[in-house]
């Protein structure tokens, strides 16, 4: 876990790092008392490894800690032989136990993932050290997809295989070229046409076009992705020209 | 006299029985009730013929009660359809999967039948997505969907009302069961709404599990000017949320989503301002499905002006409660988790006077654990809140005292609800069973109509209930009772008992029998893991010709081996006891048995 943190450390991405609560703030957060990225990441794997975790977080103190829904076990405060499970009793509709238990593997697990950017995980799996999973959706297509952005190296990779999985559209302007994604006037162009334009929802919950920021940047702030018209996704193009203008 | 416009004229006099007819229907326009439209129908043939042309309503409790081509024939111009199908205790998987309640035979014959269909009400009923696309098409004017507890569809299905019923206003999913799709399956159903303003006025899919995406949703509701009711399901995160008001300022129902997902100060101060926009129209707050109780005072500005608020997915403390009851002077619905104990339920009776329906869900679903509400917060309740009519209240015990109160305190109680977690366990001061509370409910409430017990109860419990309980209706019953005796003094002593719903109670033979008198006028009778046997439910089926008995096996092999005689030899071989039956379920039917059984259930 060291490893993982020095990484990120390395790429000089400190201040973009996710973090839980408070921007800027390391242990200095309020009543909230949400732990900072590192801690989270300690929390995951000791999740995964130890039946009793008591370093949750702390406003859910007075509630089960989520370790016994990921693992289970005793709780100490039952009697050590339960009456024998009958059906249907007590008569709690099975949607309601259901998302109960939902709720708590959501809340318990959902911080801990959140350091790897997806924002679309089913609260039923694990947590996975190294995935991105985000939900791609399209514009008037049948259907989600999900991508782990982890899988791409390049934004060049990445539209290549949401072009196989939404095939039957085009994506921007790319055919044989691929999405220069950095290009201001191919930018212009894309947006003034009705071909199809990627666009994310950062971890601000702010939309932005895909192609705005360094690609490592992107997979960490990613949290799902829609391919919209191109006139509709004229309203994000000022943020983006604004800071390709800043780089240039 | 209200005459049609072709029959003005005195030159061409109308018939008098043509006039009667035309006069009836008129007036019969203004009945809605369906127990009165019931009523008029029985007073001759013409105004049978009369209320059954001018019925728009047509509402079937049991779906096997009638036949679907039976009831296109008899009401023609139907426009509004109630179903339900499976027996509650399906809803606590007491029903194998595939007994039946499907749509399709229905949607087949209604179709063709009742092309200005506007709205159709399922309870309980498996939905396919054909039938869906189906009703997308077959139904020009379809304006309302509301499924509640079905399963049998996917995305797709609602997918396809969405894009083809173009004067939808009403899609209420409510506590559904998806068909599980592959991620390649999943449709956004939200983006086939069409691009023009929308005529929704109610959009409800709070237990759906699928995401949708966001900005479909959000587009949808920015282009619904008449959206009133918007329920979204545990995916959409506080910020969304946010966006979602601020485009919908006049909703009154509001279910939050996950209200959760991210701690941030700032996002607490928009969010606050949002409920306040929202506040002169906000009547019904739910949702709180991942909560994270810090932004629990952004729905302060919005509380004195509610009347209903379900935090029953909400995982919170009596501490977090009190700030925000304290404002709730209008509540009249309030639904909980019992995580706020009994302290939160004492907040909850000094502040909302006015509280008509309590439901208090446990958190922790089992017998063996500490209960955080008990007879205290019963108590407390019943002395605050004087008007209320519904409580359904789980605890691990509870005391007669407690009870007892609570009949004197609130004489208006129509539904009385007690789930005492532990089975068989008695009063926890006393010792009693608890037949003296359940005993006092009946007779000081006189306007109960749906009551369900719990603990420790003998036949006395049931004696009081056949003595006093001559509203009630539905009946629930379980883990209670000593003898036949039990049952015998309900099925005589009840005469508007509708429903009954019964497991894991020594009810026998006898007892089935003494019901004879009064199963044609019953929606129906379910006994599962009683002292039933083959022979006894036979007796009652041979007895009563238009009853459909139906026994239901759990495996899914015992009957469907034997016939008739084989049957009896195996009756006969084992201690000469008879086979017992595992689960009947029998109503009154006006075209037989159902065609549709599966192999597992044996109609006597």
């Amino acid at each position: 876990m060291a490893g993982v943190v020095t990484e990120r450390a390395g790429l000089g991405f400190e201040e973009t790092e996710l973090r839980l609560g408070l921007p800027g703030g390391g242990d200095t957060l309020k009543n909230c008392g949400k732990r900072g990225f590192e801690e989270t990441i300690d929390l995951k794997l000791k999740l995964n490894s130890s039946v009793e975790t008591v370093a949750v977080l702390p406003e859910k103190d007075r509630v089960k800690p989520a370790a016994d829904v990921v693992v289970v076990t005793a709780d100490p405060g039952k009697p050590s032989a339960p009456k024998a499970q009958v059906v249907g009793w007590p008569p709690v509709r099975s949607f309601r136990k259901n998302v109960m238990s939902v709720q708590s593997t959501k809340t318990g697990t959902k911080e801990a993932v959140s350091g790897t950017g997806s924002g679309g995980e089913k609260s039923s799996f694990p947590p996975t050290v190294g995935a991105a999973f985000v939900k791609v959706s399209m514009d008037g297509a049948p259907y989600l997809r999900k991508v782990d952005l982890k899988m791409y190296k390049s934004y060049q990779e990445l539209s290549t295989a949401l072009e196989k999985m939404f095939s039957s559209f085009t994506i921007g302007n790319c055919g044989s070229q691929g999405i220069n994604f950095m290009n201001e006037s191919k930018l212009m162009d894309l947006l003034n046409g009705s071909e199809y334009v990627p666009t994310y929802e950062d971890k601000d919950g702010d939309w932005m076009l895909v192609g705005d920021v360094p690609w490592k940047m992107f997979v960490e702030s990613c949290k799902r992705m829609r391919i919209m018209k191109g006139s509709e996704a004229i309203g994000l193009a000022p943020r983006a020209m604004e800071k390709c203008k800043n780089r240039s | 006299m209200v005459f049609d416009g072709e029959r003005s004229t005195m030159s061409s006099a109308p018939l008098p029985d043509q006039v009667l007819d035309n006069v009836l229907e008129t007036v019969l326009h203004f009945i809605t009730s369906r127990h009165d439209r019931n009523a008029a129908s029985l007073v001759c043939k013409s105004w049978f013929r009369a209320e059954a042309q001018t019925r728009s309503k047509v509402y079937i409790g049991n779906c096997y009660a009638v036949s679907p081509n039976r009831t296109v024939q008899r009401f023609r111009r139907v426009r509004t359809v109630f179903l339900k199908g499976r027996p509650r205790f399906a809803d606590f998987g007491l029903v194998p999967v595939g007994w039946g309640g499907n749509l399709s035979p229905w949607i087949a014959v209604m179709s063709p039948a009742y092309p200005w269909l506007e709205k159709l009400c399922l309870k309980r009923m498996t939905v396919t997505n054909e039938n869906l696309y189906t009703i997308a098409t077959s139904f020009a004017h379809f304006k309302e969907l509301l499924l509640n507890c079905c399963d049998g569809f996917g995305t797709a299905g609602i997918a396809a009302i969405a894009e083809k019923c173009r004067h939808l206003r009403v899609l209420d999913l409510v506590e559904n069961t998806l068909e599980v799709e592959d991620d390649d399956d999943v449709v956004d159903w939200v983006s086939f709404f069409p691009l023009e303003n929308t005529f929704l006025e109610s959009l409800v899919f709070d237990c759906l599990e699928f995401e949708v995406s966001f900005a479909s949703l959000l587009a949808l509701v920015t282009r619904s000017p008449e959206l009133k009711r918007l329920k979204v399901n545990h995916h959409v995160s506080i910020i969304q949320l946010r966006q979602l008001m601020l485009s919908a300022p006049q909703l009154t129902h509001l279910g939050t989503g996950s209200f959760g997902e991210g701690w941030d100060q700032e996002h607490l101060g928009d969010l606050t301002s949002a409920f306040a926009s929202s506040s002169k129209t906000l009547v019904h707050l739910s949702g709180f499905r991942c909560i994270i109780p810090e932004y629990l005072p952004a729905i302060y500005p919005a509380c004195a002006n509610l009347t209903c608020l379900n935090f029953s997915f909400a995982d919170i403390t009596a501490d977090q409660l009190k700030p925000i009851i304290r404002h709730c002077d209008n509540l009249q619905s309030f639904w909980v988790l019992d995580s706020i104990c009994d302290e939160g339920l004492i907040a909850v009776a000094a502040t909302c006077k006015d509280l008509r329906e309590l439901r208090v869900f446990p958190i922790e679903p089992s017998e063996d654990t500490e209960s955080p509400v008990t007879d205290m917060g019963l108590v407390a309740i019943s002395e605050g809140c004087r008007k209320l009519h519904s409580i359904l209240y789980f605890c691990q015990s509870m005391t007669n005292a407690a009870v007892v109160t609570m009949s004197q305190n609130c004489p208006d109680l129509v539904v009385f609800r007690l789930c005492i977690m532990g089975r068989h366990r008695p009063d926890h001061i006393t010792g009693e069973a608890m037949d003296e509370g359940f005993g006092a409910i009946v007779s000081n409430c006189k306007k109960l109509t749906r009551l369900a017990v719990s603990g420790l109860l003998t036949d006395k419990a049931f004696a009081y209930i056949g003595e006093f309980g001559k509203s009630v209706r539905t009946l629930s019953v379980a883990f209670a009772g000593n003898s036949d005796l039990g049952l015998r003094y309900v099925l005589e002593g009840c005469p508007k008992l509708q429903k009954l719903e019964i497991r894991d109670s020594p009810f026998g033979n006898s007892g089935l029998l003494s019901g004879i008198h009064h199963y044609y006028n019953m929606r129906f009778l379910w006994m599962s893991s009683c002292n039933l046997s083959i022979n006894g439910c036979r007796d009652v089926a041979g007895k009563l010709p238009h009853l459909v008995v139906e026994v239901i096996s759990d495996s899914g092999t015992m009957q469907q081996h034997h016939d008739d005689d084989d049957g009896e030899e195996e009756e006969e071989d084992s201690n000469g006891n008879n086979e017992t039956v595992g689960k009947l379920y029998l109503y009154r039917s006006l075209d037989g048995s159902r065609p549709d059984a599966p192999p597992f259930v044996l109609i006597l």
